[in-house]
């Protein structure tokens, strides 16, 4: 078989900010369908990777190339947001970023900006409302009185929105209760299944190498063990370092 | 005073107090995305009432085309403003924005005294609007009625606009997280370019009937109201464009009936203004309708 460009691929990916050196120089390649996920400590540069990606910092090198479904590439390095989400791929950044002020239906139907056709988006808002049912309910409330569970639906929620083929989610388990912790990682299983591929940032390495095809473990803005989920998950170094033990 | 005075003023106030309304949601929509006093704003309003001198009066157009050519020219010297002098500047320090709209109201004032010349001009009103007629009592011309009629179809078209459509949302998502507006897709410069156009068009129409109802035009005309009118956006609660027709309303009122009750504070008219800014930063900081903007990220 022919071997297939990846989705998304990023090569000698470096990140400044000012003197700060948060990405190294990494790479790291999504094929089309998979859950790939990045974990490492605490200011390892994960969210600095996805920002990078999504075109929310300056001082960035190296190369980001998106293959559309048409075969298209696309180099998003150096790109606006809004040109990142017009290639399909969405994000639910670091903390939610839930809009306060704005009804739950409102920061949905904001997820769906880029797209114009009614239909489509009402049938977007079904289907995150049928992954997260709480948020039907929760409707007309205002986005900053949900609770941190929510909100954190919601942004996943969100970004389901604009029919993205890929996703990136950063930390989409933080701060959730156990229970929650399973739910949400059972979603992103299905929302992959159902055809979308995923970039998973986590701090919960266990949940996220169980569902991950490939992982990539990040240590001060250089990558340092790559392979499988399941490789991740017997190695040594990880168990120690990241599965307690 | 009997009732009939009294509805002549109150119609008088609730003229005035539209045209304040409409000028200060154009300061009240920039400053709700871009914290940012567009201190030009007075003299965008100017440039209104000029633009449709020149149409009706030196060119002869008719009314209602020349108001047409004046919301447009005004539209694109807003978003000209907004090009020039504060999108090179979005990722400077606040004080560097404000400074350069203070810097651009200077500039329009004393380029409208080059081209314009310093000169008050008078308005030709048309004859339609000013036939008096008699409305249970009460004398009035058809200006008065149509100044806040227009007035509130247009904030009523604006609030369905910013709460009905998507690029509404985009707008009050803007004003509160510009990172995550952006992550969803938005244009920021588009969506600021919208509140530019949108403000220098209210503006404009607030000029125009400026124009016809005191009729003259000269090239520091700006000031006064655009001054009011920020009184206004901030006594409103700036942020918030109800809240800024709701403080226009209010300096109409207050300025007409103060002078109407006290024919001898005539002379202190301008200061009423400033007296409710006192009050309302005083008594709520936020004014009436704000939110709060520490919120802001
Ligand atoms: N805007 C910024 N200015 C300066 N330094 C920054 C900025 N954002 C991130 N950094 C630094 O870059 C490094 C990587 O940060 P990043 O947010 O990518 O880490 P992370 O892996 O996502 O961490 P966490 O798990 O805590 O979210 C950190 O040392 C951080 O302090
Ligand atoms: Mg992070």
């Amino acid at each position: 078989m022919e071997r297939k460009q990846p989705m998304l691929e990023i090569k000698n990916l470096t990140v400044w900010y000012g003197s700060i050196n948060a990405v190294k120089g990494i790479d790291v390649s999504i094929n089309r369908g998979e859950i790939v996920t990045l974990i490492g400590a605490n200011g390892a540069g994960k969210s600095s990777t996805i920002r990078a990606i999504a075109g929310l910092v300056k001082g960035c090198g190296g190369s980001i190339a998106f293959t559309g479904k048409d075969g298209r590439v696309t180099q998003l390095l150096g790109k606006q947001p809004e040109a990142m989400v017009r290639q399909g791929i969405a994000i639910s950044p670091e903390g939610r970023r839930i809009l306060p002020h704005l009804t739950t239906e409102e920061n949905l139907l904001l997820g769906a900006y880029t797209l114009s056709d009614k239909a489509q988006i009402s049938e977007n808002m079904e289907y995150a409302y049928s992954l997260f049912p709480r948020l039907k309910e929760r409707r007309r409330q205002k986005g900053g009185t949900l609770s941190g569970g929510e909100q954190q639906m919601l942004a996943v929620g969100r970004s389901l929105m604009s029919s993205p083929e890929l996703l990136m989610l950063d930390e989409p388990s933080l701060g959730l209760a156990p229970i929650l912790v399973d739910e949400v990682f059972e979603i992103i299983k299905t929302i992959n299944t159902e055809g979308r591929t995923i970039l998973l940032v986590e701090q919960n390495a266990l949940a996220a190498l169980k569902i991950a095809a490939k992982a990539y473990v990040l240590e001060v803005g250089s990558i340092t063990i790559q392979g499988t989920g399941g490789e991740l998950l017997a190695n040594p170094k990880v168990k120690e370092a990241y599965l307690g033990g | 005073m009997d009732a009939n005075m009294f509805m002549q003023h109150f119609i008088n106030a609730l003229g005035l107090g539209s045209l304040y309304g409409l000028i200060a949601i154009g300061y009240t929509m920039v400053y709700g995305i871009l914290r940012l006093i567009n201190f030009a704003h007075g003299d965008i309003f100017m440039l209104g009432a000029y633009f449709v001198f020149f149409a009706t009066v030196q060119y002869k157009l008719p009314w209602a085309l020349g108001a047409f050519i004046a919301v447009s020219g005004t539209i694109v010297c807003g978003l000209l403003v907004d090009r020039v002098a504060y999108r090179p500047l979005r990722g400077a320090p606040r004080i560097s924005a404000l400074i350069s709209a203070i810097g651009v109201s200077f500039f329009i004032e004393n380029l409208a005294v080059v081209v314009f010349s310093g000169m008050p001009r008078p308005v030709v009103q048309p004859p339609l609007l000013m036939e008096a007629f008699s409305l249970g009592g009460i004398r009035l011309v058809p200006l008065a009625i149509m100044v806040p009629a227009i007035s509130f179809i247009i904030v009523a078209a604006l609030l369905w606009m910013i709460y009905r459509t998507k690029s509404g949302l985009a707008m009050r998502s803007i004003s509160f997280d510009i990172e995550t507006t952006r992550l969803m897709g938005v244009s920021v410069d588009r969506i600021i370019a919208m509140a530019f156009a949108i403000g220098s068009g209210l503006a404009a129409i607030a000029g125009i009937m400026w124009a016809l109802r005191y009729p003259r035009v000269e090239p520091f005309m700006g000031i006064m109201p655009g001054f009011k009118a920020f009184i206004a956006a901030v006594f409103g609660g700036i942020g918030s464009v109800p809240g800024a027709m709701l403080g226009g309303l209010s300096l109409g009122f207050v300025e007409i009936m103060s002078v109407a009750f006290f024919p001898r504070l005539s002379g202190y008219r301008d200061a009423f203004a400033f007296l409710l800014l006192v009050v309302i930063l005083l008594v709520k900081p936020t004014g009436l309708m704000g939110e709060k903007l520490e919120d802001k990220i």
